[in-house]
């Protein structure tokens, strides 16, 4: 039970830190990913803010076997380039260019969005069920 | 850019940097949002569904709750179908694909100084930025 109360409470201030920044304006995602037009230097403000509490956690988490609430802490994964890697984010850097959404603030704006929002979300989830087999598909 | 709108941006990066912590040294866990959303869609993630699904109402109910205390938000999301579902289908492969998005290899990953997520999120920006320039210079789509 504390650990859905942490989980719900962890969601509740990512959705809430998305909206002060001003993420969940697909317009301000945009104006920074256009350097050509009148950028805006905004995602960098948050992006920056956001790193600077998570160097901590990942100082005090590193002295420690497990979590607070017992789960182990999750090693560093194997830090291999690899392909899905690169191809992955080159698709995913296109669609967030696109239109101006990432998974956290299409989610935080589900109920902001209307039914453009709707729309993106069940592409997404769709592309997401689907992609298993697409990755093997691949390899 | 409004001249406030980059201290917002700073106050809001820390509340999600904050958040992050929260998972990481309560939780165990890192926050991604496309890893816990993706490990529902595709039954990998069925271990620790509660928590996923927990996580997941906080960030989808309390946006709007707070938003309702402030004027009217307008997120200038396009009505374009095609551009929607475009964009969607790239962003639900391609981050599955990556193993993470802007939060998970973003925030979470550069924090780590994880070559991966630093590598994820220059090659991310990239696209992005050549997107922008194409569909808004070159085509006049967006």
């Amino acid at each position: 039970m504390a650990r859905l109360f942490a989980a719900a409470l962890s969601g509740a201030l990512f959705g809430a830190g998305l909206l002060v920044s001003g993420m969940v304006d697909t317009a301000k995602v945009q104006g920074f990913l256009d350097v050509f037009g009148r950028w805006d230097p905004t995602l960098a403000f948050v992006m920056g803010g956001a790193i600077v509490p998570m160097v901590f956690a990942w100082r005090m988490a590193e002295r420690r076997k497990t979590a607070l609430l017992g789960t182990p802490i999750p090693p560093k994964p194997a830090q291999k380039l690899d392909r899905n890697l690169i191809l992955g984010s080159l698709l995913f850097g296109a669609g967030w260019g696109l239109v101006g959404l990432c998974p956290g603030p299409a989610l935080a704006a589900a109920f902001l969005n209307g039914i453009s929002g709707v729309v993106f979300l069940v592409a997404m989830l769709a592309a997401m069920v689907a992609t298993p087999a697409l990755r093997r598909a691949l390899t | 850019m409004l001249q406030q709108d980059w201290i917002w941006g700073l106050i809001g990066g820390l509340m999600i940097g904050g958040a992050g912590a929260l998972f990481l040294l309560l939780n165990g866990r890192i926050m991604g949002a496309s890893g816990i959303i993706g490990g529902l869609a595709d039954g990998s993630g069925r271990g620790n569904w509660a928590e996923r699904v927990a996580f997941l109402a906080g960030l989808v109910l309390v946006p709007p709750l707070l938003a309702g205390l402030v004027d009217e938000i307008d997120t200038h999301l396009t009505d374009n179908l095609w551009l929607l579902v475009a964009a969607g289908l790239l962003v639900g492969f391609g981050t599955r694909l990556a193993n993470g998005c802007t939060s998970g290899h973003g925030v979470c990953g550069i924090s780590r100084l994880s070559w991966r997520g630093i590598a994820a999120t220059l090659v991310y920006l990239l696209a992005g930025g050549l997107t922008v320039a194409a569909f808004r210079y070159l085509m006049g789509a967006i």
